[in-house]
């Protein structure tokens, strides 16, 4: 372990080899697997927010040419069971129970309620439009203020609101009362969703002779999909086999179970018949899972000196008519309830959240997953407060992030390491922030709105058990992984955690390689398969390296040991003598190569009495890892942003965007770079533009990508990278942090805080708390409108 | 509706490869090569315009084949993606897309590579501000566009030089 710093293939920019594959037109995406014979799916999708289906009439439908079958949600609900994301966590929570295909009442504008199955997708098509429904229309619930009052959507629930939750640390009204300042804002966040370029797709294919269900889909959680469609549809869990090839995106919109995959699965084991379904960019909009709609009160307090003494928040989180399975909507609420101030000392903390039910898309994870929030919380109240009492923003925050560890915040949580002094150092090294604020300064001299902000956030990453294990859902911390030793010398890793683009595998692949002293191309991996990976979560929680990779440099390590006993025979040294350098095992003390890697990988397949008669020699190894005493790693940084207002049409240019980092044992720096800056990417996005709209009878009108607007090139600035000092880790293994949604989660927060300080320089006292900053806003607050 | 799909015989050169196939009136340009021809490197993301990632050459021009029907490429010269990438004449680019990781999932990457390639074509100066003004019509959802930026400077000056 004293060697991993060592140059070479850990930790160096290594580029993605499957990316020339990518490059080439050569993906294998779901949709682009051949199956001649496969049928194709498409969906009725309700047209109304919330109605009743009185009858449907499937009869000209099912006798247009090239139809094979055609089920209602009434049909389905006899063989496929329904679903319910209850947790044990909160016993209290109100679940109903969901359908793939709605029975008898629909409850949001794209929920499916039938599936037609024909040789084309285009005729499958025909044949939907020639349903004939009769509904009943119902009232919408859309605004989230008052959901809580409105007639209940599920009646026998008799409430919209889900689950109520109260927390406060000891004493926390008395720090308020006894506050020199109390600065109180109300922020509203949009609706936003995933927008993963390939939309959802899957190619399921029913066997009956031996009960077989092979499942090829774009999703994040391979072997999630595989208990829970065994489970839904009835089959024996080990036939179910899930495989994911090509990715193309997925940022959490693919990790739940989605009720017309489920009726896919279903179709193909009735019809006994492979059935495709991909869906098209306006289904996707009605039915991928959105995220982010909140409003939340929030305080903070000071004493005299300017101190933060406490934070308070009450939210109100909009979720659609279900909660999504099997992972539940707790995240969002309890990101904000445990990570507001989290990179401050602070002595009190007290929140309220309800989860309220509405008629709209199903909401749940997307990237970031509540941090956001958080962050944008904290940081926009320390900037008003700063502001109110006529303090510096910077040295407010530098005077008041946390500096020692463990540390456990008011909020409940334990905080094993942050890097926040390291990213402030990083920061005043890279930037000179009084010179920014004077070029800034000079712009508004010349008559030009611009201000500049930062945000420090945290990212939890690599989450533990402590949530969906412990609320008994079926969702895996823990990922594993086998190596195998190949006669040719040649590694074979089969890993748990998935793919998307990320370049998981090669950063697994770089660790394998590093534990073996070989050359990353004589690693070969397998991901994305049920049938031959380990048990494991996938992707989710930024947790592919510190888990997976973990898992993968364990599985390794214990390969390694075996091979060098190995050579320790041949070669008649101790194994300590030994080391595994450039595929040859040397002297560890010279360097000096004593036998092939390969040489020996045949001798042990093909002649294995070369080693003796009392050992069999073992050429795979397993190991499997989940965070067993953290609940999570957390990665720290800060987001700065300068931006300009153009007072004309309130358009904002974002002039600059900086992000300082932090995340332990960094395994690709250049792979680290990209996720950030995609992380950051949609960060912007969804705070400049991107919004789920609905009118007010609760039908989507964010349908198509001219009406979601998600960043292209020209929207963004270059994004600045800055990597801080890690401070050491104290826990077990390799110190690895994940990064996939650092990015996300302090950017809105920057841009917002950058955009206030805009604003406040025009003398108006109008602060934007309202997401996505539209011109129509910020003309607003410039007070033009 | 219950009449028969209407069909039309189309002959096209894709890839430098003549076809001639029956394809139903309504199927886009997108489907064709994709599902008839089982050219996949062509990626549908939106089928609006909106994403850019179905973008082909189409007689010498970058065009959506989500947006044109199959029938209307008769008697054109379509090039796509894998035609492009087995020629060579992408490989400056793909190199430096590979070698900067300027993709992730690699589904808008297809078209992102034409149009690139294209704008390198043209006459115009190719500075990082025009580059990201040329990548308007793509949607990248994965990289924020940066190391794509780097990836088409690199070959813009790469094929300065050896034009120079």
């Amino acid at each position: 372990m004293g060697e991993l710093g060592r140059p070479g293939v850990l930790g160096g920019r290594v580029p993605v080899p499957r990316t020339k594959r990518l490059l080439a037109g050569r993906g294998r995406y779901t949709s682009d697997i051949a199956a001649p014979t496969a049928l194709a799916a498409a969906f009725l999708r309700s047209p109304h927010a919330h109605a009743r289906i009185v009858s449907i009439d499937t009869e000209t439908a099912k006798a247009l040419p090239g139809v094979v079958a055609l089920m209602t949600g009434r049909d389905l609900a006899d063989t496929v069971a329904g679903f319910a994301a209850t947790t044990a966590v909160h016993p209290e929570m109100k679940v109903p129970l969901q359908r793939a295909l709605a029975v008898d009442v629909a409850r949001w504008h794209g929920e499916p309620v039938a599936v037609v199955v024909a040789d084309t997708r285009a005729r499958a098509e025909d044949a939907v439009a020639a349903i004939a429904v009769a509904w009943e229309p119902l009232p919408a619930v859309t605004d989230p203020a008052t959901a809580a009052d409105a007639p209940p959507i599920h009646p026998d629930l008799g409430t919209n609101v889900a689950l109520h939750l109260e927390q406060a640390s000891d004493g926390a009204a008395a720090v308020f009362e006894c506050a020199d300042r109390v600065v109180e804002r109300t922020f509203s966040f949009n609706r936003q969703t995933g927008v993963p370029m390939e939309p959802r797709a899957i190619l399921a294919d029913f066997d009956p002779n031996e009960g077989r269900l092979q499942v090829v889909m774009s999703h994040q959680c391979p072997h999630q999909m595989q208990v829970e469609f065994a489970r839904l549809l009835g089959l024996a869990q080990h036939r179910v086999r899930i495989t994911t090839p090509d990715v193309g995106g997925a940022f959490g919109v693919k990790q739940q179970l989605y009720g017309d995959e489920l009726a896919v699965a279903a179709a193909s084991v009735a019809l006994e018949r492979p059935v495709r379904f991909v869906a098209d960019r306006a289904e996707a909009m009605l039915s991928d899972i959105q995220a982010r709609e909140h409003v939340v009160g929030a305080r903070i307090a000071l004493d005299e000196d300017g101190a933060i003494t406490g934070f308070a928040v009450d939210d109100v989180y909009a979720i659609g008519p279900y909660l999504q399975y099997p992972r539940s909507n707790l995240g969002e609420c309890r990101a904000l309830m445990t990570l507001t101030g989290a990179p401050y000392g602070f002595d009190a903390f007290a929140a309220t959240a309800d989860i309220v039910f509405q008629t709209k898309a199903m909401a749940g994870h997307y990237r970031g997953v509540g941090h956001p929030l958080a962050c944008t919380v904290t940081e926009a109240l320390i900037d008003e407060a700063a502001r109110a009492s006529g303090r510096d923003r910077i040295e407010m925050r530098k005077a008041q992030i946390v500096r020692s560890f463990p540390h456990r915040s008011p909020t409940g949580v334990v905080f094993e390491r942050l890097a926040f002094a390291e990213c402030f150092e990083a920061l005043g090294a890279k930037v000179g922030l009084p010179a920014i604020a004077a070029e800034v300064e000079d712009a508004r001299h010349a008559g030009r709105i611009l201000g500049w902000g930062i945000a420090a956030f945290v990212e939890q990453t690599a989450r533990g058990p402590g949530f969906y294990g412990q609320g008994g859902q079926a969702v895996s911390s823990r990922d594993g992984a086998v190596v195998r030793l190949e006669p040719s010398g040649t590694i074979r890793c089969l890993s748990s955690v998935t793919e998307q683009g990320q370049g998981t595998e090669t950063g697994v692949r770089q660790l394998v390689a590093r534990a073996l002293g070989l050359p990353m191309d004589d690693v070969e991996m397998i991901t994305g398969d049920t049938a031959t990976t380990p048990h494991g979560g996938g992707t989710w929680g930024s947790r592919a390296m510190a888990i997976g990779g973990q898992a993968a440099w364990d599985a390794a390590m214990i390969l390694r040991a075996e091979i060098l006993r190995l050579a320790g025979l041949l070669t008649q040294r101790p194994p300590e003598a030994l080391d595994l350098r450039n595929g040859n095992v040397v002297d560890s003390e010279t360097g000096s190569a004593l036998i092939m890697l390969a040489d020996l990988a045949a001798m042990a397949h093909f002649q294995h009495y070369q080693f003796g008669t009392d050992h069999q020699p073992q050429l795979s190894a397993s190991a499997e890892y989940g965070p067993l005493n953290q609940p999570f790693r957390a990665g720290t940084g800060i987001q700065l942003s300068v931006v300009e207002i153009d007072p004309g049409t309130g358009q904002l240019v974002l002039l600059r965007h900086l992000v300082v980092h932090e995340a332990g044992r960094v395994v690709n720096p250049l792979l680290v770079d990209e996720q950030i800056r995609g992380g950051v990417a949609q960060g912007l996005g969804a705070a400049l533009f991107e919004h789920c709209a609905y009118d007010e009878d609760g039908r989507a009108q964010a349908t198509s990508l001219s009406r979601y607007i998600v960043p292209m090139a020209i929207d963004l600035p270059d994004i600045e990278l800055v990597h801080a000092a890690s401070p050491a880790f104290t826990d077990d293994g390799l110190g690895i942090v994940g990064v996939g949604e650092a990015g996300t989660v302090g950017a809105g927060a920057a841009l917002l805080n950058a955009v206030n300080d805009a604003l406040a320089a025009t003398g108006g006292r109008e602060s934007v708390f309202a997401f996505p900053l539209t011109p129509q806003r910020i003309l607003a607050a410039l007070g033009v409108l | 509706m219950t009449s028969p799909e209407p069909f039309r015989t189309i002959t096209c050169r894709v890839n430098g490869i003549a076809r001639t196939e029956a394809v139903p009136v309504r199927m886009s340009l997108a489907d064709f090569l994709r599902d008839v021809l089982g050219l996949t490197g062509t990626h549908l993301g939106c089928e609006e315009g909106q994403c850019g990632a179905c973008t082909v050459v189409s007689d010498g021009a970058t065009v959506r084949a989500c947006l044109l029907l199959a029938v209307q490429a008769d008697g054109m010269a379509i090039e796509t993606i894998e035609g492009a990438s087995d020629s060579g004449r992408l490989k400056d680019l793909q190199e430096a897309f590979y070698a900067r990781s300027a993709l992730q999932c690699g589904f808008c990457t297809s078209g992102i590579l034409l149009t690139a390639d294209a704008m390198l074509r043209d006459d115009r100066p190719v500075d990082r501000r025009a580059i990201r003004e040329g990548l308007t019509g793509h949607i990248c959802r994965c990289t924020g566009y940066h190391a794509i930026v780097d990836a088409i400077a690199e070959t813009a000056e790469q094929r300065a030089t050896c034009d120079g």
